[in-house]
């Protein structure tokens, strides 16, 4: 075994066991954790095979941003997970079934027989002057130019949506007018007043 | 790297509704309350300029553009022609319900227009990438329109069923894609297509992959069993909205079925032939049965575009290029139905009342005789009774199926349309043969909507009294 591959079956076990315990945790905000470990191991995973860029932006973007995003929702929500429970007993032979037979036809057809090393061989790897970054760069806005416009025009949406389903105008409450901050002026929030001095008791 | 310029032209109405929407995205954020009619006039403007657009290229014939991701062809052209169509009416039909409940918002029309957008890209795609793209633009702008009346719990539920089944779908979707790719390590459909076709037909590998594919498109048309979110999002969305999903999404759905498996998995046709029997079985027996229980109007006419949907894939398992162009002419017919259905529940609504139920529609004769007529014409077609409309597209597509020798098939989709015919024409005889409540409200819609919708209904009779040039048109789009 090289030592490429003891640290692919690390990080791949790792990586298993966070995606794991993402899903069979009781406690939110440790479910997210494990969610980020999930992550990095398998941006881990992107390093060995040369795709450092996606690897880095992995971290950045979903660790980094993503995550963080996400356990500040959690620890705000008051999540009562018993009435998910429900049922729980009940659903699970029949999702055990579909599990096991959904593996099993997996173990099948993705395996050793049709993607091993016969009929996807290793590619060349690049010397260090290689820049994944340029070549991605290279191929996002040339060939792939349409596919990523229509995924700039999915993220607009996503704005549109999130904007129109959050933003109420009620009256009561107690948002900031930046403009109104920005044009104060000092007569109208200090106010001198001219006192006698007292008498020294 | 050798990189040439892509030909802009054939992706000129993707281009020019992309421009347009962002314009009225930013103009709506000036308009006032009450100048909001700027918005809906400037959409609809939008969907007629696309329009021309898409008519003006439709002799250009067959072209790839973008690095092959993009395709022109005239059967792309019909469909969009009928998906601005369809959108434009479904905008003229909404305006007045979204007044009605303070719904009348740019975002509306906006995230209609992305709908638009995405559904464009999904019938032009050749790639995996564009499919997936085009649906998802599609589906994140429906799930954002279902929930747009967040006041209503119902629809707060429909949106949240849809986007995690609609979310779950689309995994199933990539991860079929992720197979085929591995399989043929090509994204383009024209390559999958080659090299699945020169590959050992009965591989488990593509049946494996081809499977999740048919569950992703079962799953967006909705047939039986990845029917579940249809029933729950009709009727939970404001009508408005169901008038949209029920409408142009259908020939998206339909396209994104061609383009995967006929143009991407042509030579897997006896391999998916038997998974769309069975899909096209179920949705015809679940969708006519369980529908004759509904007294809702709005569900009951969820569960007939799910058997509609099972007619559609008959049309398309036949395999043939007149079954195809029968498949498309029956979605065609079906939007158009589907529209002047979904708009009598509008027309019939006011402020406060939805007129979703079929008692609603008691003894609409004594109240309206001319939408009560209009009613019968829809509901007649929509059960396959000649000469509407709907006869000639179920006509066409067992004619299809029998020329596939699917005599059987057949045979189970007439006793199910027979079956099926009980519930549409109990409509019928809610508005002709029962008393109206006292009370019960006469229609007050306004004239634009009454004079389109009578319009809409004339149409699937003049279109059912001469058949011939719209499914001439279907015909020549596949040739």
């Amino acid at each position: 075994m090289t030592f490429e591959q003891i640290l692919f079956y690390a990080f791949a076990a790792i990586l298993v066991f966070a995606a794991g315990m993402v899903i069979t945790v009781r406690n939110a905000v440790h479910a997210a954790l494990f969610m980020v470990l999930a992550f990095f191991t398998s941006a881990a995973l992107w390093l060995l095979l040369e795709a450092e860029f996606l690897a880095i932006t992995l971290v950045l973007v979903y660790v980094g941003a993503v995550m963080v995003l996400f356990l500040f929702v959690v620890m705000m929500l008051d999540l009562n997970t018993a009435p998910m429970r429900e049922g729980f007993a009940r659903y699970l032979p029949v999702g055990i079934v579909v599990a096991l037979l959904v593996i099993a036809v997996m173990a099948m057809a993705v395996g050793q027989r049709h993607f091993g090393l016969e009929q996807m061989p290793v590619p060349v790897p690049h010397g260090a002057d290689y820049s994944n970054t340029r070549e991605l760069g290279l191929l996002l806005y040339t060939t792939y130019v349409y596919p990523f416009e229509i995924a700039a025009v999915i993220l607009l949406v996503a704005i549109v949506a999130a904007i129109a389903l959050t933003l109420r105008q009620r009256g009561g409450t107690k948002t900031q007018n930046i403009a109104e901050q920005v044009a104060v002026r000092r007569d109208d929030r200090v106010r001198l007043v001219q006192m006698d001095a007292e008498q020294r008791k | 790297m050798n990189f040439v310029m892509p030909d802009f032209m054939p992706a000129l109405p993707e281009m020019f509704l992309l421009g347009m929407v962002c314009f009225i995205l930013l103009l709506d954020l000036f308009l006032s309350e009450r100048s909001r009619v700027v918005t809906y006039l400037l959409a609809q403007s939008t969907l007629l300029g696309a329009l021309l657009l898409t008519v003006s290229l439709y002799e250009e014939g067959r072209a790839l553009t973008f690095s092959d991701t993009f395709v022109h062809d005239p059967m792309g052209s019909v469909l969009k022609v009928f998906i601005y169509l369809a959108t434009f009416l479904v905008f003229l039909y909404a305006k007045d319900y979204l007044r009605a409940r303070n719904m009348f918002k740019g975002e509306f029309y906006v995230l209609g227009l992305f709908g638009v957008l995405g559904m464009n890209v999904l019938v032009s795609a050749h790639s995996l990438l564009t499919i997936y793209l085009g649906l998802e633009l599609l589906s994140l702008s429906m799930y954002a329109m279902v929930a747009l009346q967040r006041d209503s719990v119902q629809a707060s539920e429909a949106a949240m069923k849809y986007f995690v089944l609609g979310a779950m779908a689309s995994a199933m979707l990539l991860y079929g894609m992720s197979m085929l790719y591995g399989i043929t390590g090509s994204l383009d459909l024209g390559q999958i297509n080659t090299s699945t076709a020169a590959m050992d037909n009965n591989s488990m590998l593509l049946a494996f992959a081809l499977v999740f594919i048919v569950i992703g498109v079962a799953f967006k048309l909705g047939a039986v069993p990845f029917h579940m979110w249809l029933p729950d999002v009709y009727h939970g969305a404001p009508t408005a909205v169901t008038l949209y999903l029920s409408s142009a999404p259908k020939l998206a759905a339909f396209a994104m079925m061609m383009r995967l498996l006929v143009d991407g998995l042509g030579g897997l046709q006896e391999q998916w032939e038997g998974m769309l029997i069975l899909l096209t079985v179920l949705s015809l027996a679940a969708g006519n049965i369980i529908a004759i229980a509904q007294t809702n109007l709005k569900r009951m006419l969820a569960y007939s575009a799910i058997s509609h949907v099972g007619f559609l894939l008959l049309g398309v398992l036949s395999g043939t290029q007149a079954g195809y162009a029968a498949a498309m002419f029956y979605a065609i017919v079906y939007v158009i139905m589907g529209l002047g259905g979904f708009g009598m529940i509008v027309l019939m609504s006011r402020a406060g009342f939805e007129a979703d139920s079929i008692e609603d529609f008691k003894g609409l004769n004594e109240r309206s005789p001319w939408f009560a007529l209009m009613m019968l014409i829809l509901m007649f077609s929509m059960a396959g009774v000649p000469p509407f409309l709907g006869f000639w597209s179920k006509l066409a597509v067992i004619q299809a199926a029998l020329g596939a020798d699917l005599v059987w098939l057949v045979a189970v989709a007439v006793v199910f349309s027979v079956i099926g015919a009980f519930y549409y024409l109990r409509v019928v005889k809610v508005m002709y043969f029962d008393k109206a409540d006292v009370g019960a409200p006469t229609v007050s819609a306004g004239f634009d909507l009454r004079v389109v919708l009578s319009a809409n209904s004339l149409a699937v009779l003049g279109l059912g009294l001469f058949p011939g040039s719209l499914l001439a048109l279907c015909v020549a789009a596949l040739a």
